[in-house]
Parts: C-alpha cells; structure tokens; sequence
C-alpha cells in the first residue's frame, strides 16, 4: 500500500494549477520588491507583477543563470534581511568563487517537507533508522536529508560521509534501516560490506535513497544486490534548495517533482522556447514558496524530460526523467562538480605548466577517479625524477584546495596532447553511466 | 667549469629510445656516456653527447621534450676509495647529489664521474678545495 506524507502529492491537475498560479504571482510580487536584481531585469522587459496571474504566465518571465549567482556573489540575490536566514548552504563554483545559497526558517521547513515525502515514498516511516551517510557541511546532502528524517519522526543517525568501516559497523550495531549517499559511495560500501565478510543478513537495511550524481539501473541493480535493498533516486541542486526537488516512487520510472514548491519546465537551451510534454530539453525550476532565494526560471543545465502520464503509485506530481546528460561541460565527480575551467584556473595560476591539458575521468571499483594530463612547459627542467613530481604534487594539492577533490596529475611533454580545431576537447569521461 | 648534458623525457612505449638513438646516429651524434632514469609512466635519458647544442635542436625538431642540463665531471682514480674521496668533500660542504652515473676514461686509471647537483658553484668550489680534478668537456667527449 503506497503512502504519502502530503495529500497534495495526489491532488487533482485542477487544484495543484490553481496552487501554483497563486504562489507564483506572489513569489513574482515579493522578488521585484525585494531584489533588485529582478526589478531591474522585469522593468526592462517591461513585466509588472500583476501580469502574472496564473502559472501559464511564466513563459513571460527572464530566466535565471548561475553566472547570475555568481555576478551577485554572495548574498546579492537574497530577498531577505539576515534577521530572517537561518542557513546558508555552498556549492564549488567555476574559477574557486562559490554558489552561495540562503534559507529562512520556512525554507528550512519546506525542505524538510520535501526530503520527508521521499524518504516516505522509499518506504520509511517514524520507526526507521536513517542513516546519512552524505557529507554534513556547506554541501546540501547531509543536513537535506536528515531534515526529511526529522519531518517524518524517524531516528536520524547523522554518520556524514567517509569511514566507511565505521559506517558498517554503525548498520550492523545501530540498526539502520534506510540509507542516504551517493550511489557510488552505496555501491563502495556495498562492496566492503562484501570484503569484510558481513552478510547482508547481519545488517537490517531496507530501502536507499541516493543522488547528487548520475547512476546507471546496472549500478542500481548492484546496489540492490550488494545491500540487500531496495534503491530510490532523489534529485536536486543548491540553488533551487538541495536534495528533494524531486524524488522517486516505488514504479522506478522517474522522478516526481515537488512542483507545488518547484515549477519546472523544459525548454529549448538554443532558443529559450518552452517545449512541449515529453519533448527532451534543458530543465528550468522556479521556486514558488523559496523566501530567502527565489530564483525565477533557473537554467539547471540538466537534460531531461517531463511527463504527466499517470503513474501507478497514485501521486500527481509531475514526473522528470532522470537527467541524461548537461548542456555545459560540468563533470560531477564523486558527488563534486567539477567545470574543466575550474582545472584550468587552477594550472594557469600555478603557471607550472602550459595551457594544454586533458581531464580523463572514470571509475574505478565503483568510486569516480580524476586525472589531469597537462603538457610541461617548454623550458621546464625535468632531468631529475624528483623535478617532475614536486611539481605534479604541487598541482594536486592545490586542486584538492580550491575544487575538494583529489585527482592523480600526469605531467606529459610538450605537444603530446591532441590539439583540436575548434572547441578543444578537454574532457574524456570513460564512466559507463 | 660545468658541462652541458643533454636530457631527453621518454615515454615508456615500445621503440622510444631506438627512436631517439637513431636520430643521434643519422646527426653523427656520438655518445660517450648514458643513464637512464625510470619510473612507472616514463623515463629520463641523460646523455654526454659530443655536439650537445645539435642533439638538443634534432631532437625537438623530431618532437622530444629535451634540455640541455648543467652539470658537472670530475676525474676520480679508478681504484677502491676514489669516489668515496670526492663524495666525502661534497658531504661535508653539505651538497646533496640529484643523481650521478660514471665511465672509465681511455686513459688508464681514471674515472669520470658527472654530477647533478642544486647549486653548481658551490659544488664546484667544494671539489677544487678537496682537490678533486674538474673535467672539461672537451677532455671528456675526446675530441
């Protein structure tokens, strides 16, 4: 017997479209009062907030970029006094500045809300032990879910991430019953579980709820197997809240979007022009409840694709595809996303190297690995070993500084990496997904 | 009082060094001394060559990634103790060796020894105050 948390996660197209055309016309009116940024965009467009009176309006709406997040770095964006945040969440950024993203306490609890649907739909309930194993910190996974723990009154074991032994030994002596991670750190502990010799007998898993990275239904099916569970997709980014803008259902067959706070639309990334149902295009989320950060039409750079179809859980919300693929060229690595720029600004400050480089990603016994190829320079003195690998640790340290991630640097002779006509090939991504 | 050595990056495939080696054969390129440094992805040729500048330009010309390397040789007595000699005045003058690799002259009783080192004036220094023969170049490529 399925359940939901909300009964607006079943309401009737009518009721859910009378929703969501009263909250945007009130998300329109308190963006232009309190944020200049979309005063200034909807004045030129010559849009007063009174044209917006039902949800098919927004197509007359400016979209919102990440290079606007970044152009009002760090709280240029924000409609709210710092009197009424409570949070403030962090995602990398291209070229080391960060995405900055704030929440009042409603924001909190509307995210709360959000993540307690899914771990709903996954199965869990007040007498479950969910166990986090996302990082706790400036990144949205681990404090996303455990909110949606709390909402629904389960016990929330706050692991974060890393340890992984420890993490075993939590599952077989605490009890945990759903976890949350990426699925590349489910499957690794999967496969640990299997090397220390732990049955999955010993441990009482039943459901996962995983994201923040793409994944395969192979590596699904291997998740299943290794823990002896049932696996759950759950999607969301930063700026439109973090995990929980949509989850997955128990039919498996994409992603139900909380569109009563979320409206997303799918549209041609060329032309700007929204697409029909069904139609594959470049996902865009309006916040229509967010008080601290109502973005309006943020571009995610997802690929994907929407569908109204009837789904055999029973809920109305929408549904979206899990995303195949970015319009920009960012790489998400263990869970990190990595622009190649960001690389690139990393190897022209240390200006050890020349400007000729090539990021191979693949992964590894279930865990992404990166390796940045860069030519030495012409004039680098290389005759000791010793030369070389001073300089490839300085690179690797400073990328595991300014992007959080460690990656394997090769340096190679000058001209040894393939130089393209056009748009130069950067990025070599050998990750079956 | 240093001497150029020539350095070649090599790629750990099949048929490099054949490839660097026939080049220098079709320049006239004589060889009189060699070592090779090798890591897991690649390895670094070090050569006394008799034309450094000219093994240096045919062999960029053909795509290596080659330098020119300032180092040093000296002549050591080709008996027991003759390399501990001179190993001992750097020792003391705190120098450390990078890397070093060695021949026998054609004279009889001699070896040479090339020396990599951090700060070449002070090495050389050392070496002249310990007594220890500076090679030239031109002394070591025979010409």
């Amino acid at each position: 017997m399925e359940r939901y948390w909300n009964s607006i996660e079943t309401a009737p197209a009518h009721e859910m479209k009378a929703l969501q055309s009263l909250r945007l016309s009130q998300t329109v009116r308190h963006v232009y009062e309190h944020i200049p940024f979309y005063r200034k965009k909807f004045d030129e467009m010559n849009i007063k907030p009174e044209d917006i009176q039902s949800i098919d309006d927004i197509s007359k709406l400016p979209f919102t970029y990440k290079q606007d997040l970044r152009d009002n770095y760090p709280y240029g964006l924000f409609a709210v006094p710092a009197e009424e945040l409570v949070r403030i969440h962090a995602s990398s950024g291209t070229t080391g500045k960060q995405t900055v993203v704030g929440y009042t306490a409603n924001d909190i609890k509307i995210w709360g809300n959000c993540c307690g649907r899914a771990l709903t739909a996954a199965g869990g309930d007040a007498s479950d032990f969910v166990h986090v194993s996302y990082g706790y910190g400036l990144f949205t996974g681990g404090l996303g879910l455990h909110a949606g723990a709390e909402e629904i009154h389960a016990t929330v074991i706050p692991v974060s991430s890393g340890n992984t032994k420890r993490q075993l030994q939590i599952f077989k002596d605490f009890g945990s019953t759903i976890l949350c991670c990426t699925p590349s750190y489910a499957l690794f502990l999967g496969e640990s579980l299997r090397e220390m010799g732990i049955d999955k007998s010993e441990i009482h898993l039943k459901a996962g709820v995983f994201g923040a990275e793409p994944w395969s239904d192979e590596m699904r099916q291997k998740i299943e197997d290794l823990l002896g569970i049932k696996a759950y997709d759950i999607y969301g980014l930063s700026e439109i809240m973090g995990p929980g803008v949509a989850f997955e259902c128990s039919e498996q067959t994409g992603m139900h979007v909380n569109e009563d706070h979320f409206y997303p639309e799918i549209i041609d990334p060329d032309t700007g022009e929204v697409l029909p149902e069904g139609e594959v295009g470049e996902l865009v989320f309006t916040c229509i409840t967010k008080e601290a950060l109502p973005l309006i039409r943020y571009r995610t750079r997802d690929i994907a694709s929407l569908t109204r179809e009837k789904c055999s859980c029973g809920r109305t919300l929408i549904k979206m595809k899990k995303p195949s693929g970015r319009t920009d060229d960012m790489l998400i690595i263990r869970g990190v996303n990595v622009f190649p720029s960001q690389v690139e600004a990393v190897l022209l400050e240390l200006g050890d190297t020349a400007p000729h480089y090539m990021l191979i990603v693949d992964r590894v016994g279930n865990l992404d690995t990166l390796e940045i190829q860069v030519e030495m320079k012409e004039d680098m003195e290389f005759d000791a070993v010793r030369l070389i690998e001073e300089t490839e640790a300085k690179i690797k340290s400073a990328v595991a500084s300014t992007l959080g991630i460690s990656a394997k640097v090769t340096l190679l002779p000058p001209k040894s990496i393939t130089r393209s006509e056009g748009k130069a090939v950067r990025v070599i991504d050998k990750r079956k997904i | 009082m240093t001497m150029k050595q020539l350095s070649v990056f090599v790629e750990n495939k099949p048929g490099s060094l054949a490839g660097i080696t026939e080049i220098l054969s079709e320049n006239q390129i004589d060889m009189c001394a060699l070592s090779v440094a090798d890591t897991e992805r690649y390895g670094i040729l070090r050569l006394i060559v008799n034309y450094p500048q000219k093994a240096e330009s045919v062999l960029k010309e053909a795509g290596f990634k080659v330098s020119l390397t300032d180092v040093i040789a000296i002549a050591v007595s080709n008996h027991p103790g003759g390399l501990a000699k001179a190993l001992r005045v750097l020792a003391k003058a705190e120098i450390t060796v990078e890397y070093m690799y060695a021949f026998v002259s054609p004279k009889a009783d001699t070896a040479y020894v090339i020396l990599r080192v951090q700060d070449n004036k002070k090495a050389v220094g050392a070496l002249e105050e310990g007594g220890i023969p500076i090679v030239r170049g031109e002394e070591v490529y025979g010409k």
